[in-house]
């Protein structure tokens, strides 16, 4: 099969403007992630071992099943409940809830990487909780989230062609419709993977200049 | 108002605990069946993605420029696109260009071949981390290149590297669920199949989930702790 | 291709010979046409201010480093460069891994290797490089241990070691490629003091039974003045002043030599 330029012109209005749903979907499910996150955090470190203990195993249990799944999940499932839900909810609320996890995660990590000798140094100082973590610990903590924040941003856009499995029409749904219109995959498919490409390659080029950039600030070395 | 429409029907569902075992005795069979296909993929993808990150995570540094140009963009392109866009490329595209793959090898080439890409940066990370004084200690006992890196640094990026490896995998786990989207029947695609039928949606995909967390948290996750703690064994770590 | 150094040394010359021998980082010269020979079995210390390229000479002899310019002879034949015509042209890795063999060295930080247990760490070399059979090799890896007093620890992995026991094995492991030249980087600089008295005994049974040719930089004045048959000052890549160790140690000329003599032994 012979690659078709004329085609690819003729489609690229569509692919472009598909483009655009597809990286609104990543920013939206990006922020209600960034939320989530930040929620299923702060969930762990209640003064209540048993909501800990509960908060912990869901973020778990998320963190280890199927995105794809977790979709139909909440696509079929909220309407057998007669919630309706569209497409675009479904899959925003599903990526918010999946990635939040993983953003509680680095959120953790980052708190933790603060010296604990911080935190001693403001009791020494008789500040409270709410300016120790305000002035102290969260200037601190966040250098340190910056890299694994932009990992999941990045991660986010590379997932949202599952969105096309709902529904949702970005990138790979709209390269399916034209493909079952026109018979022609090629130029769609090899388009997708394209327009992916160049996004995501100064995507991640910009994170390890973040990173490089943040552990240079924190005044380690990297060999 | 909102709220008890939603709840009461929730409620039934879940306190009708007869229709749940009713509908689990009819389906397991199948679910059972549709996991092993997934237990398949994910082991066939993952001895790919392992050869691959060894391969290409050692091109990454090697001092010939050509190599290490071929690897860079191997691992680019494999990253910086979508593992949906591949597989449908491999499933769809490929035959086009007459290399026709059954759903099953294109689901595994195409997990392996990405996997495999994220891998090569773990290894290649790994590799990196063995300290200086470990090639010069060799150099120092007159070994040539090969068995330089064969004999030390590589067993020495094992204890380095399986942490972040068993990171991978269960996202590869996660990840085969893509390859029912190419008619590969496994628990993903049965899923879809008995939700398709009966419309029992909480109940199939809820069993799907519970399986799929299963097979992560108490085969998959246990199995890679294991074979940590057996490389951490081998190196005199334990 | 050079053609300023001979294609080999005339029989009676120094087992090891440096001749003109420059090294750089960018701008920074760290040898500065150095000239040192070192004769069989003689013991050579290395003695010198932080920075002054103690570590290189031993580093650039061990081919861990390449030179920019001069030549290093070892047994009579080029090290660092290859015949080639009528000249001497730089080594390819194959010629390298011919002459390497004569040379041995232990570092400051041991190196051992941690994936392996002492023994193992001494029969590794020999089986892969010398080609000796697994009995041969532990045959003579085991006479070695023994000798530094390591053999009860054979089967252990160097995280199960105390820096002066893995200081003993590395040295093990260097002699089990019996090498012509040990090359020892200030061995003890990474040990606890009460450890340190262990190492140097092993350094002084291979100096006086087995006859060893030895290099090595150290910060022990005292093990240098009672062990060495030379020893060289190191100042800013060059030899500033040597001699005998009484010689350099009661009469320092150099002014240099006088200053780091007095800093080291003041705060000893
Ligand atoms: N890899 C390197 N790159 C740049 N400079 C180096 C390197 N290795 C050593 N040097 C420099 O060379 C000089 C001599 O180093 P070295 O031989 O280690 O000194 P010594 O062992 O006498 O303390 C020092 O100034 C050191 O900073
Ligand atoms: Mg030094």
């Amino acid at each position: 099969m012979e690659w078709r330029w004329d085609f690819t012109f003729e489609i690229l209005p569509r692919m472009l403007w598909a483009t655009g749903n597809t990286l609104l979907a990543a920013g939206i499910g990006y922020l209600i992630a960034l939320v989530v996150g930040l929620i299923l955090m702060l969930g762990q470190r209640t003064p209540y071992r048993i909501v800990n203990f509960i908060v912990r195993e869901v973020v778990e249990f998320i963190r280890s099943t199927p995105l794809l799944v977790q979709l139909f999940f909440v696509f079929f499932v909220a309407p057998q409940f007669g919630i309706k839900l569209t497409a675009w909810t479904s899959a925003m609320l599903t990526i918010g809830l999946h990635f939040g996890t993983y953003l509680s995660e680095v959120y953790r990590g980052a708190l933790e990487g603060v010296p604990k000798a911080q935190w001693e140094a403001c009791r020494a100082l008789n500040f409270s909780t709410a300016y120790t973590y305000r002035r102290v610990v969260l200037p601190q903590a966040f250098p340190i989230a910056l890299p694994g924040m932009g990992n999941y941003l990045v991660g986010i856009f590379k997932d949202t062609p599952l969105l096309a499995t709902i529904g949702v029409a970005e990138l790979m749904h709209t390269a399916n419709a034209l493909g079952a219109e026109t018979y022609r995959y090629l130029e769609p498919y090899t388009m997708v993977g394209f327009i992916f490409l160049i996004i995501s390659l100064p995507a991640a080029m910009g994170l390890r200049r973040l990173e490089a950039a943040v552990a240079k600030a924190q005044g380690k070395v990297k060999h | 108002m909102a709220l008890r429409s939603c709840l009461i029907p929730f409620l039934q569902q879940l306190g009708d605990d007869v229709s749940y075992w009713g509908f689990f005795v009819e389906y397991a069979p199948k679910m059972a069946s549709g996991a092993m296909t997934t237990a398949m993929v994910m082991g066939c993808s993952a001895l790919l993605a392992a050869v691959i990150s060894l391969i290409f995570g050692l091109m990454r540094l090697s001092q010939n420029w050509g190599v290490q140009a071929a690897a860079t963009v191997y691992i680019e392109f494999f990253r910086g696109t979508s593992l949906l866009v591949q597989l449908y490329w491999i499933y769809y595209v490929l035959p086009l260009m007459g290399l026709t793959l059954s759903p099953f090898m294109s689901g595994v080439l195409a997990l392996g071949l990405n996997f495999g890409a994220y891998g090569a940066e773990i290894v290649r990370g790994g590799v990196q981390s063995v300290p200086r004084g470990q090639w010069e200690a060799a150099l120092a006992l007159n070994m040539s290149p090969a068995q330089r890196m064969r004999r030390i640094i590589v067993p020495q990026t094992f204890t380095l590297i399986l942490p972040p490896m068993a990171n991978l995998t269960v996202e590869l786990l996660k990840a085969t669920a893509l390859v029912a989207l190419i008619t590969v029947v496994d628990l993903m695609f049965v899923a879809k199949q008995i939700n398709a039928t009966t419309w029992l949606s909480a109940q199939v995909f809820g069993t799907a989930l519970i399986i799929y967390y299963i097979m992560a948290r108490f085969a998959l996750i246990p199995f890679l702790r294991w074979l940590e703690v057996l490389a951490a064994r081998k190196v005199g770590k334990a | 291709m050079d053609t300023r150094h001979p294609q080999s040394l005339p029989d009676g010359s120094p087992l090891v010979r440096f001749a003109d021998v420059t090294k750089s980082y960018g701008d920074l010269t760290v040898l500065d046409k150095l000239n040192l020979d070192i004769a069989q079995n003689e013991m050579v210390s290395i003695i010198g201010p932080s920075g002054s390229g103690k570590t290189t000479v031993l580093r650039v002899l061990m081919t861990l480093e390449t030179i920019n310019d001069g030549v290093i002879y070892v047994d009579g034949e080029p090290l660092t460069h290859m015949p080639s015509g009528a000249g001497l042209e730089v080594a390819s890795e194959s010629y390298l891994r011919q002459r390497r063999s004569k040379i041995g060295m232990v570092f400051q930080q041991f190196n051992l290797f941690p994936h392996m247990t002492a023994l193992q760490n001494c029969i590794e070399a020999p089986m892969q490089v010398l080609g000796l059979s697994r009995d041969e090799a532990e045959e003579r890896a085991l006479d070695l241990l023994q000798m530094v007093g390591m053999d009860s620890k054979k089967d252990q992995h160097p995280t199960r070691l105390s820096g002066g026991q893995q200081q003993r094995v590395a040295i093990a492991r260097a002699l089990a490629m019996r090498p012509q030249v040990m090359l020892l980087d200030e061995v003890t600089s990474a040990l606890d003091p009460e450890v340190i008295g262990e190492v140097l005994n092993v350094i002084r049974s291979l100096n006086s039974e087995h006859n060893l040719t030895m290099i090595m930089v150290t910060h022990q004045m005292g093990f240098a003045r009672e062990i060495s048959d030379r020893v060289c000052f190191f100042y800013e890549g060059k030899i500033a002043e040597q001699g005998s160790p009484e010689k350099l140690f009661e009469d320092p000329q150099n002014e240099r030599t006088k200053q780091f003599l007095h800093a080291v032994l003041d705060a000893n």
